[in-house]
C-alpha cells in the first residue's frame, strides 16, 4: 500500500528507537520493584506495626470492684451498671470542635471537658469524661455517633451504698484516681480514669477491693467505630469484704445521735471488733463517689458541721471524768491510794494561789476510790494526780492506749494528746506548769482523746486488762481463690496491773450506773457498768447551762460496758456540746446496748457465720 | 521467515498470550476490589459492576481488533472534535466530586470523556504523523503541540491533573518514537530549561489547593498523618504491611477499615500490595511487563508507520499509567488521580484500556493481513 511504502525509513528508525522504550521500562520496572522491595522487606515489619495501630484501640475494661457487707452479710456497698462516656484522642480530629459539641449536646462544662482531654498520659487510652450519663444522655450521644468521632459509651458499673448515709464514715466512697495520687508506687497499676477508694474503708482497703482492670483491643475503622474485639484480657474483680458491723446497731447508733454532732463506737472488748461506729453531721457516700462540680465540693469542705470529719476516730476530745478511769488503775497500781484510802472533798483543792473546784459545789465530804469514781469526785483525782505527777500519769494513759493510734483499718486516725514536760516542751516549747497536773488529772487542761480511743479504754477494762486492736473487718472473700478468709482478731496488749485492780474499778463503775452519776443509764434489761464525763471546753462558767450559747457548752461523754459479769459490748458516747455526760449521753449508751443484747437474743452466733454463707452461695455477682 | 510465525487466522499463539494477560490481570482487579467492597450491602456492588464494565470492555476490545485500524484512524479528527465538544461540556454541566468536575451523567452512571481524550488523542496524533512525511520542527513538534493543546487545557481545567499529565506524557512519548534530531531535542530541552520558572509559576498558580497540597505533602507525607499527606503514608503503610507474603484475601486492615480510601480506585495496588504480599507484587509486575513486552513486539513488527504509531501510543500510555500509579501509590511520586489500568474500579478507563488495547492487537492482526 502506498502509505506503507512512503514513510518505509521513517518506521525503519521508529522501530529501531524501541530500545530506548525497552531499557527505559526495564529500568523503571527495576526501581518500582526496588522502592517495594524497601517497603514490603526492609521497611515491612515497620508499617505492619503501623497497620495494627491504625486499627486496635485499646479499651480498659474496669474491674468489679469488691463488695462490703455487714457481719451478717446484709450488702453495705455494690456496682451498678452506669453509662460512661469517654473520648479516643487519637481518632479526634479537632478537638476544640468536639468540646463545644459535647458542652452543648449535653450541657457539660467546657472547661472540664478540655482538662481531661488534655491531662497528661497515654493518647492511646480513652479519656473518661463524664460518668453516671442519663439513659436520654447515653442516647442523645449514641444517636449523634457520626458526628462525634472518638466518643463512646461505656456501660460501666457504678459504686452504690444502698444504704445512703448510713456508715458513711466507716465504708468511706470512691473517686477517681487523682494525677498525684497516679505518681505513687501503690497506684502503678491504675490510669487516669479509675476509680479508687478515697475515704473510710473504701480507701484503706482499696488493694484488695481494687482488682485488676482488663484491656479489651477493639479494632476501629477509619473512623473510630468498633467493628469487632480482637483480644480480651479479662478483668479481675476485687475482694469482698465482711465487716464487723452490725448494721442494725450502726443505723440505731446514728438514730440516738440524731442532728446532734457527736460519735458513738461499740466495741467487743473480747475480739476488738467494731459493732458501730456513728460520726454525726454525716454524708451520702453515692453523692461524693459521683464527679462533683467544685462547687458541691465547696459546699461540702466549708460545711461548719465538718460532715466529713469521722468524729470516731477522727474527733480529739478532753475525756473529762472518763479519764479517771484510767487514773483510779494508776493509782492503786503505784500504790498511791489503796482502795479503802479516803480524801476529804470540800469542794474545791488549793494549789497555790488557785482553787481548783469540784463539779459539786460544797464537796463530797470524806471519799474513798469507789465513791470518787460512782459520784466524780475531782476533788479526790486532783490528789491523787498531784501526788503521782504527770509523767507517771502519762506512762499509764499511754498503757491504756491513749495519745496512740488504736490502730483500727481507717485512714488518718487521729491520736489525741498526753500531754508530758517532754510533750509541752516540744510542743509548745514551755515548761510544764505544776498546775498543769491538777488539770489534767481529771482529764482536762491538754488532755485530748478521741472516742474510738475512749471505747477501747473502756472495752480493755471490761476484758480485764487485755486490749484488742479494733477489727473492722471480719473476713475476706478472695476473688481469686474463692475462699472466705477470716481475719482473726488481733491482742494488741496486756494492762501491766496487778489481779485484784481492774475488779475494784469494775465495780466501782457498775456503782456509777447502779448510784452514781450515770444512774440514767440503768437497764431492766442488763446490768451495766459506766462513766460519765463532762469535757470543758471553756473555763467561763457562769450562770445554768441553757444560757450558755451551744457552741460554748461541754461536750457530754458516756463510756460503758455490759453486761456487767461478762462484758460482750463497750461502747462510748461523744455528744458535742449536749452538757452533762450523765444526763445527755448515758441514755444513748443504755439504748445502744439494750439494742444489741436484744439482737443477740435473737441472732447466735453460730447463724451468723452461716449468713455469710448464704450469701456467698447466692451469688453477690449479680448485683456487682 | 521470522514472519511466519504469525501467519495464521484467527486465534494464534501471540493473542492467546496477549489476552490471556489482559484478563489475568482484569482478574486480580476485580478480586481486589471485590475484598474491599464486599460488605459494602447494596444490590449492585462495585465488584459486580466492574464485571459490567469488564463485558463491555471485551465489546469494544473486539470492534477495535476486528475491525481496519486504518479506517479508525481516518474518523481520528471528527473524535478529536467530539471530545473537545465533551471536554468543554463536562466544565459547564458537569457532575463534581471532589472539588473536580470530570463526569457527565447517563443514567445511574457517569461518563468520564478525559479518558477517551487519551485513546483518541492517539489516534489523532499517529493519523496526523502517518497521513504526510512532517519535516521540519515546526511540523513535527509545533503543529501537533498545537492540536494537543486544546484538550489538555480543557482537561486541566476540570481539573484533572492526572489525565492532563497523561496527555503530555502521549505527546512525549510519540515525539520521541517519531524521532527528532539531537539538535532539536537539546533545543527544545534549553529552551523548557529556560521557561521552566515562568511555567512553574503559571502552572502552580493554576493548580487547586488540594492539588498544591497534595505535592507539597509528597516530600513530607509523615508530617500530617490527619492531614494532607494522608493518602500516601496510608497508602505506604497499606503496602509495606504486607510484608513477604501479605495479609490474605480480606485481611487488609488499611483498606478494609477505610484508612486507606479510594481503595477500590485510585489505591487498587495498595490493597493488592497489603493482601498478597511483595510475592504476588511482584507476579502482577510480572504480568504488566509482559503485556508491555508483547505491545512492545507488535511495534517491533508493525508494518505501516500509522500501526506502529497507534501502537507506541497506546504502549505508552499504559506505561506511564502503570508506573505512575504504582510509584504514587508507593510513595515515589506525588498523589495524582491516575488509574492503574485494567485493575481500578472505573467504567470509562476500563472501556477505554480495554479498546486500546484491542487497537494494539489489531496492529498486528492488519500486518498479517496483508499476505
Amino acid at each position: 500500500m502506498a502509505t506503507v511504502g512512503l514513510h518505509d525509513s521513517e518506521l525503519g528508525e521508529l522501530q529501531r528507537r524501541l530500545i530506548i522504550l525497552r531499557v527505559g521500562l526495564l529500568l523503571v520496572v527495576a526501581l518500582l520493584g526496588l522502592q517495594l522491595w524497601n517497603l514490603q522487606i526492609r521497611e515491612g515489619p515497620y508499617y505492619r506495626d503501623l497497620s495494627e495501630n491504625n486499627r486496635t484501640r485499646s479499651v480498659i475494661m474496669e474491674p468489679a470492684r469488691g463488695l462490703i457487707y455487714d457481719r451478717n452479710g446484709v450488702l453495705l456497698a455494690n456496682n451498678v451498671p452506669s453509662f460512661t462516656l469517654y473520648v479516643s484522642l487519637e481518632d479526634v480530629k479537632d478537638p476544640n470542635l468536639l468540646i463545644d459539641q459535647l458542652s452543648s449536646l449535653l450541657g457539660l462544662d467546657a472547661a472540664l471537658v478540655r482538662k481531661k482531654l488534655t491531662a497528661r498520659g497515654s493518647k492511646q487510652l480513652p479519656r473518661k469524661v463524664k460518668d453516671r450519663l442519663t439513659l436520654r444522655e447515653a442516647t442523645l450521644v449514641e444517636s449523634h455517633r457520626l458526628d462525634l468521632p472518638g466518643v463512646m459509651v461505656q456501660v460501666e458499673s457504678q459504686r452504690n451504698y444502698p444504704g445512703g448515709m448510713t456508715a458513711a464514715h466507716l465504708l468511706g466512697y470512691v473517686g477517681e484516681v487523682s494525677p498525684e495520687q497516679l505518681e505513687k508506687p501503690d497506684f502503678a497499676d491504675l490510669h487516669q480514669g479509675s476509680v479508687v477508694g478515697q475515704y473510710g474503708v473504701e480507701k484503706f482497703f482499696d488493694r484488695l477491693m481494687r482488682g485488676q482492670a482488663g484491656q479489651k483491643s477493639i479494632e476501629v475503622d477509619a473512623v473510630g467505630h468498633e467493628k469487632r474485639t480482637v483480644v480480651v484480657e479479662q478483668p479481675h474483680a476485687g475482694d469482698d469484704l465482711y465487716l464487723t458491723i452490725d448494721v442494725r446497731l450502726q443505723k440505731v447508733a446514728e438514730n440516738l445521735l440524731g442532728e446532734e454532732l457527736g460519735a458513738i463506737v461499740a466495741l467487743d472488748p473480747r475480739t476488738g471488733d467494731v459493732l458501730a461506729m456513728a460520726s454525726r453531721p454525716g454524708f451520702d457516700p453515692n453523692i461524693l463517689s459521683r464527679e462533683l462540680t467544685p462547687k458541691q465540693w465547696a459546699e461540702i469542705v466549708q460545711d461548719e458541721g465538718r460532715p466529713l470529719n469521722n468524729r470516731a476516730s477522727q474527733g480529739q476530745y478532753p475525756p473529762g471524768s472518763v479519764f479517771k478511769v484510767m487514773m483510779a488503775a494508776a493509782a492503786l497500781e503505784t500504790k498511791t491510794v489503796t482502795p479503802s484510802t479516803s480524801i476529804f472533798c470540800n469542794g474545791g483543792y488549793q494549789f497555790g494561789r488557785r482553787l481548783y473546784r469540784d463539779w459539786k459545789a460544797g464537796g463530797h465530804g470524806w471519799v474513798d476510790l469507789r465513791h470518787a469514781l460512782v459520784q466524780s469526785c475531782d476533788v479526790y483525782f486532783y490528789t491523787v494526780g498531784q501526788r503521782m505527777g504527770i509523767e507517771t500519769m502519762a506512762s499509764f494513759a499511754h498503757q491504756f492506749g491513749l495519745g496512740e493510734e488504736t490502730e483500727i483499718e481507717l485512714p488518718s486516725e487521729r491520736v489525741g494528746i498526753v500531754p508530758s514536760e517532754a510533750w509541752k516542751q516540744k510542743a509548745k516549747n514551755q515548761a510544764w506548769l505544776p498546775g498543769e497536773t491538777i488539770s489534767a488529772s481529771i482529764g482536762q487542761g491538754y488532755v485530748s482523746v478521741t472516742p474510738l480511743q475512749m471505747a477501747s479504754l473502756i472495752g480493755t477494762v471490761a476484758n480485764d486488762g487485755v486490749m484488742f486492736r479494733p477489727r473492722l473487718v471480719k473476713a475476706v472473700m478472695n476473688r481469686a481463690t474463692g475462699e472466705l478468709q477470716q481475719r482473726s482478731a488481733v491482742p494488741k496488749r496486756t494492762l501491766k496491773l496487778r489481779p485484784g485492780i481492774l475488779p475494784v474499778i469494775k465495780e466501782a463503775l457498775a456503782g456509777v450506773v447502779k448510784e452514781g452519776t450515770g444512774t440514767r443509764a440503768q437497764s431492766a434489761l442488763v446490768t451495766i457498768a459506766g462513766k460519765t464525763g463532762t469535757a470543758q471546753i471553756t473555763a467561763l462558767r457562769t450562770g445554768p447551762e441553757k444560757d450558755i450559747p451551744k457552741k460554748f457548752r461541754d461536750h457530754a461523754w458516756f463510756v460503758a460496758f455490759a453486761p456487767v459479769e461478762a462484758p460482750t459490748i463497750a461502747v462510748a458516747v461523744l455528744g458535742e456540746h449536749l452538757g452533762h455526760g450523765g444526763s445527755a449521753s448515758a441514755p444513748l449508751a443504755k439504748e445502744l446496748i439494750e439494742t444489741y443484747v436484744k439482737l443477740n437474743l435473737h441472732t447466735p452466733s453460730a447463724v451468723k457465720d452461716g449468713a455469710i454463707a448464704r450469701v456467698r452461695d447466692a451469688g453477690g455477682q449479680g448485683t456487682r | 521467515m521470522i514472519d511466519r510465525v504469525f501467519i495464521s487466522r484467527g486465534f494464534d499463539n501471540f493473542d492467546f498470550r496477549f489476552i490471556g494477560l489482559i484478563f489475568a490481570i482484569l482478574g486480580i482487579g476485580v478480586l481486589s476490589i471485590y475484598s474491599v467492597t464486599h460488605d459494602q450491602g447494596v444490590a449492585f456492588p462495585f465488584y459486580a459492576k466492574q464485571v459490567v464494565w469488564i463485558l463491555l470492555g471485551t465489546v469494544a476490545f473486539l470492534v477495535m481488533w476486528l475491525s481496519d485500524y486504518h479506517r479508525i484512524a481516518r474518523l481520528a479528527y471528527p473524535a478529536y472534535a467530539i471530545i473537545l465538544i465533551l471536554l468543554a461540556v463536562v466544565l459547564l454541566e458537569g457532575k463534581s466530586s471532589r472539588g473536580a468536575q470530570r463526569w457527565i451523567p447517563m443514567g445511574s452512571f457517569a461518563f468520564q470523556p478525559s479518558e477517551f481524550a487519551k485513546l483518541v488523542l492517539i489516534l489523532t496524533l499517529a493519523h496526523y504523523y502517518s497521513q504526510a512525511p512532517r519535516v521540519g520542527w515546526f511540523q513535527r513538534v509545533v503543529l501537533p503541540g498545537l492540536l494537543v493543546l486544546p484538550g489538555l487545557l480543557l482537561i486541566l481545567k476540570q481539573p484533572d491533573l492526572g489525565s492532563g499529565l497523561s496527555f503530555l506524557a502521549i505527546y512525549a512519548a510519540m515525539l520521541l518514537m517519531v524521532g527528532m534530531r539531537s539538535k532539536a531535542v537539546g533545543v527544545i530541552l534549553l529552551f523548557s530549561l529556560m521557561l521552566f520558572p515562568f511555567a512553574w509559576e503559571i502552572m502552580w498558580g493554576s493548580l487547586h489547593d488540594y492539588q498544591q497540597q497534595r505535592i507539597m505533602t509528597f516530600v513530607d507525607p509523615v508530617y500530617d498523618t490527619g492531614g494532607k499527606g494522608y493518602h500516601a503514608l496510608q497508602s505506604r503503610i497499606a503496602i509495606g504491611a504486607g510484608e513477604l507474603t501479605g495479609k490474605g484475601l480480606y485481611g487488609g486492615t488499611q483498606s478494609q477499615l477505610k484508612f486507606l480510601p479510594e481503595g477500590h480506585t485510585d489505591f487498587i495496588f495498595s490493597v493488592f500490595a497489603e493482601e498478597w504480599g511483595f510475592l504476588g507484587v511482584l507476579v502482577l509486575l510480572l504480568l504488566f511487563v509482559g503485556l508491555i513486552w508483547l505491545s512492545l513486539e507488535v511495534v517491533a513488527r508493525a508494518r505501516d508507520q500509522l500501526g506502529a504509531l497507534l501502537a507506541v501510543g497506546i504502549l505508552c500510555m499504559l506505561c506511564f499509567c502503570v508506573v505512575i500509579n504504582i510509584g504514587m501509590t508507593a510513595g515515589m511520586f506525588p498523589i495524582v488521580g491516575i488509574p492503574l489500568p485494567l485493575m481500578s474500579y472505573g467504567g470509562s478507563a476500563t472501556i477505554m484500556t480495554m479498546a486500546s488495547l484491542g487497537l494494539l492487537l489489531n496492529v498486528k492482526r492488519r500486518r498479517l493481513s496483508f499476505f
